[in-house]
């Protein structure tokens, strides 16, 4: 794992996901694009249909985020990650469509794993829980796509040294699996198996 | 008799959306310092920090902890001396969660319907309320925010009276183990033991209800959750998933009587943004 801080701009190329490793802090700045579950839906039913999406993923990272409203004065509200399995089976169309990075919390399923070695894309993790001190890294916010839904409507965010850590790398690389096999202290009677979506 | 008056309760709900989402209560802050004191893995120490960080901004700045500010719990305890005056119990408690979500600036996370129909009621109602009618003239009400993440990971068995301590062991640190990283731990852990299935995992709920670090009133139990938490905190998830020895800051468990054949357990995960509210007249 490494412990070194990079520093990188969307869009993605392969060039900068090479260099990525898992347990690489990294801060981002520039363009992102949020989207959760039902934003997911439409941009799938929208790529099967053969039909031109809102955004154009290539080199993009996707943010699994729904804000809570902006105060008046402020730009967004709480702006923490997501539980990221829940866009796992929607993960292959969007990796076709160029998508190189998505941010989330917790583990993605094995077949996602696999997803981000063959299309070379990476998983970074944001930390859960602490969307206030999240949102100060947001500069600018405006929807992009489907307003009607409200907080799941696509988002175009600027942000400046957004903190992320990377999760799963394009060589395979698991954060989590590695975390449990150097902390965990009792002998279980049952294989722990990973929830999965794919 | 005690006289409740709807407008009272409306407000009180209304007063607890918010505060439960911008303010963290004390003995939770200090679950949280104990548990940086504890943690041995250097990011682990990182994750704890920001949400010690987090914690102190949101309520400074009467931010949301989290931006999924929950389904709306609604739990009443009414005295059967207590007269409800002034209109519906129901709308008075989703009027209160209407407002408060709206004048919070909280996020509106409630789908009318779960499966053909999934459009956002756009106020977060309605809530999930349960009353119970108990003794005396006690007006009660615990109010919780409950964000899915931790939701999704909480599971139900059916076990069987053989499975005894064990089973209810293994299934508690089976689940918590499986979810790892994705409800946002350090959890507590809420566990519900015995009723019919309909009721365990109200029991469970109830549990994460409870007093932050309140113990069950009997010994046998008390101890239970207390070898639970040890067990959990052995199982090297820690915060955030990524390693360490904090993987939950609490276990609490409620029970009831059940069948002569069954064993039901529930176990309801919640995250590190623990938000319970509670208001009494």
């Amino acid at each position: 794992m490494g412990e070194v801080i990079k520093r990188i701009t969307p869009p993605l190329d392969d060039k900068i996901l090479e260099d990525l490793r898992i347990g690489d802090k990294v801060l981002i700045t520039g363009k992102i694009y949020t989207a959760r579950d039902a934003a997911h839906k439409r941009f799938v039913e929208t790529i099967n249909k053969g039909g031109q999406l809102p955004v154009d993923l290539k080199g993009q990272v996707i943010y699994y985020v729904g804000p809570t409203p902006p105060k008046p004065g402020y730009i967004i509200g709480s702006a923490g990650p997501t539980t990221s399995i829940r866009m796992d089976s929607y993960m292959e169309p969007m990796l076709k469509a160029g998508l190189k990075a998505t941010i989330g919390k917790g583990y993605r399923s094995w077949g996602v794993v696999d997803l981000l070695k063959k299309y070379k894309a990476v998983y970074f993790i944001a930390t859960g829980g602490v969307g206030a001190l999240i949102s100060k890294k947001i500069k600018k916010a405006r929807i992009v796509a489907y307003e009607d839904l409200g907080p799941e409507a696509v988002m175009e965010l600027e942000v400046e040294d957004f903190p992320v850590i990377v999760a799963n790398d394009i060589y395979g690389g698991d954060i989590f699996e590695e975390g449990v096999r150097k902390y965990q202290e009792i002998t279980l009677p049952f294989k722990i198996e990973r929830i999965s979506e794919v | 008799m005690k006289i409740v008056r709807v407008e009272e309760i409306e407000d009180a709900v209304r007063r607890l959306s918010m505060d439960v989402n911008y303010y963290i209560r004390d003995e939770l802050r200090e679950a949280y310092k104990k548990a940086l004191e504890k943690e041995v893995s250097e990011i682990g120490k990182e994750v704890l920090s920001q949400i010690i960080e987090n914690v102190e901004l949101a309520a400074s700045e009467q931010l949301p902890v989290c931006q999924d500010t929950g389904v709306s719990i609604v739990y009443v305890e009414i005295g059967q001396e207590v007269k409800i005056e002034g209109g519906n119990l129901y709308d008075a408690i989703n009027r209160g969660v209407s407002r408060g979500y709206k004048e919070g600036y909280l996020r509106k996370s409630v789908v009318r319907d779960p499966l053909f129909n999934r459009v956002n009621t756009g106020d977060n109602t309605p809530a999930m309320i349960h009353v119970e009618i108990v003794p005396g003239d006690v007006f009660r009400i615990t109010f919780m925010a409950k964000g899915t993440g931790a939701e999704n990971m909480s599971r139900l068995a059916m076990l069987t009276p053989a499975a005894g301590v064990k089973g209810v062991r293994d299934f508690v640190l089976k689940t918590v183990a499986e979810a790892g990283p994705n409800p946002c731990p350090p959890i507590v852990v809420g566990v519900g033991i015995g009723g019919t299935f309909d009721t365990v995992g109200w029991l469970a709920k109830k549990a994460l209800m409870r007093k932050f670090g309140s113990r069950h009133p009997d010994p046998n139990y008390a101890k239970l959750e207390l070898e639970l938490l040890d067990e959990i905190n052995k199982l090297g998830i820690g915060p955030q998933g990524l390693g360490g020895r904090i993987t939950a800051l609490d276990v609490r468990i409620e029970t009831a009587p059940c069948h002569i054949g069954a064993l039901p357990v529930a176990v309801n995960l919640d995250c590190h943004a623990h938000r319970v509210g509670v208001w009494e007249k």
